[in-house]
């Protein structure tokens, strides 16, 4: 736990969790979590499943609420019973393992969708950004197909545009390659790339090690609710210090 | 014969209504005719032209028989739906409240629910200086439409309930509100699930209006009886009764073929 209280970065952090409890029930989740990001940085959390890695994004954009702690983003705190949920959920934009889109709307129409309902944008603006996001995520010629029609990889990232036409300042991604075939991984992995280079701060989830060696300024090993232990990828995978990260690593690389 | 065939009218068999007992209600018709003219006293009109004399009376009787089902099912429909929201509100109050209120009258039997109306409800409403008649064929509508509404509330819930949770997440995540993801993402992937149920609840629902009889509406059935005793021909109480009973066929009918063509279409869909 030591130094997590020092963000390694200088400049004052996007999202900030300090101390955060979260138990469902009698089963604790999340047992005193700390952690900073700093904007345009790139966290990676791994962990074994069921280690809580979820909760912590779920509690960053109060899909959750935490028992105890605090977690701030851009300054502004989320455990509070005031809390403002449009705008947090406006600075935040988060991405499914399952992608959740609406199958009932088209790709384009999925991305549109919040600007106008609630944001209420114009529909003109919002569609003109919308298209130009799905091309972003390299989906030109997709935008009148419906979830059902795109391959898994597809789908995730029209859900990585939806998430994006709110203009979020942070980015979490939840497990999202973990439910695709191995050949659509990359192209899914290829898109958060750009997204991070672009300066975007992202918080993921993550099993793809090779990727979060690559993109990653910081690594969070998370187990049974407690980082265990965090650092840049080249201290945290060459030499591990605890024991618990070098049986998890060694288990899945 | 006349048992057999109102036992064929129930809401049950109309569901999986197969050709056999399609063929087995031509038939009995058929045979009614020439039985009823080994009866008949020598000099009375024929079946058919008694049927046709009286056909304007019980038409208009079977007319009143639709328009309460009619109205029943928009008031039932209203607010069945606003029920089931109810019953997945996340105040607790609201959603217990809602669960009761729907299993009580959903428990409850049609006729016993119009009994209640009848006695419990005024027979005009006056509100400022206008004065609205509430005749009984109102109150039977409002009892009808109590128990489609329960129903309805089930068949809403069921429905919202059958959309997975995470696009109730997805839909807050992107800063939609409660109701706003309600309308917008969940009753649309679910309204298309919930039409063959509701259309069966309504041919149970109009299969249920001759019920109001014993309240006196001059519907159809009331309007048959009036018939027959106004002939005084026990021979034709047969072929009016299957004249009434032809005329629900035809109307309801259709819509449970309807209703088995939408059950499998969205069953493929899934």
């Amino acid at each position: 736990m030591k130094g997590q209280l020092m963000p390694e970065s200088p400049s004052a952090p996007i999202v900030s969790l300090r101390d955060v409890r979260k138990s469902f029930g009698s089963l604790l989740v999340l047992d005193g979590v700390s952690l900073d990001v700093a904007q345009g940085e790139v966290a990676c959390i791994i962990g074994p499943s069921g280690s809580g890695k979820s909760t912590i994004l779920r509690c960053i954009n109060a899909l959750v609420p935490i028992d105890s702690g605090s977690i701030t983003v851009e300054g502004q705190e989320v455990n509070r019973p005031d809390l403002d949920k449009l705008a947090l959920r406006r600075k935040v934009g988060m991405v499914f393992q399952q992608y959740n889109l609406f199958p009932h709307r088209t790709a384009l129409q999925n991305v549109m969708m919040a600007p106008i309902h609630v944001l209420k944008q114009d529909r003109k603006t919002v569609e003109e950004r919308a298209r130009a996001l799905i091309a972003k995520v390299r989906l030109e010629g997709k935008e009148d197909a419906y979830p059902g029609e795109l391959s898994g990889g597809q789908q995730q990232r029209v859900a990585i545009a939806r998430s994006l036409a709110m203009n979020p300042q942070v980015m979490l991604f939840d497990e999202v390659t973990a439910a695709l075939d191995p050949e659509t991984v990359k192209e899914v992995l290829v898109t958060i790339r750009e997204l991070a280079e672009d300066g975007m701060t992202c918080i993921i989830v993550t099993h793809e090690m090779g990727f979060a060696r690559e993109l990653a300024r910081n690594i969070y090993f998370i187990d049974k609710g407690v980082i265990v232990e965090h650092g840049p990828p080249a201290t945290l995978f060459a030499n591990p210090r605890h024991e618990r990260t070098r049986a998890f690593l060694d288990q899945i690389l | 014969m006349t048992s057999s065939t109102q036992n064929t009218s129930s809401a049950a068999w109309l569901a999986r209504v197969t050709p056999v007992a399609i063929m087995a209600t031509l038939v009995a018709m058929a045979v009614s005719i020439p039985l009823t003219h080994a009866f008949a006293a020598p000099g009375d009109p024929g079946v058919i032209a008694t049927l046709l004399r009286w056909t304007p009376v019980i038409a208009t009787g079977f007319g009143l028989n639709l328009i309460m089902s009619f109205v029943a099912v928009i008031l039932g429909t209203a607010s069945g739906a606003l029920l089931g929201i109810a019953q997945i509100s996340t105040i607790g109050w609201v959603r217990k409240s809602a669960f009761l209120f729907t299993e009580f009258f959903r428990n409850a039997p049609t006729l016993v629910l119009l009994f209640f109306c009848m006695f419990l409800l005024p027979f005009e409403i006056t509100i400022g200086d206008t004065t609205i008649p509430f005749p009984p064929w109102m109150k039977a509508v409002v009892g009808l439409a109590l128990s489609k509404m329960a129903y309805v509330s089930e068949i809403v819930r069921g429905g919202l309930q059958s959309i997975p949770s995470t696009q109730w997440e997805a839909a807050e995540a992107l800063g939609f509100s409660r109701w706003d993801t309600l309308w917008r993402i969940i009753i649309p992937q679910c309204v298309k699930r919930m039409l063959p149920p509701w259309m069966n609840t309504y041919a149970i629902l109009i299969m249920s209006t001759p019920l109001a009889s014993v309240l006196g509406v001059h519907e159809g059935l009331t309007m048959t009886r009036g018939a027959i005793s106004a002939e005084g021909r026990p021979e034709m109480l047969a072929p009016f009764y299957l004249y009434l009973l032809a005329m629900f066929f035809i109307y309801t009918y259709p819509i449970s073929l309807w209703t088995i063509r939408l059950e499998r279409r969205y069953a493929v869909q899934g």
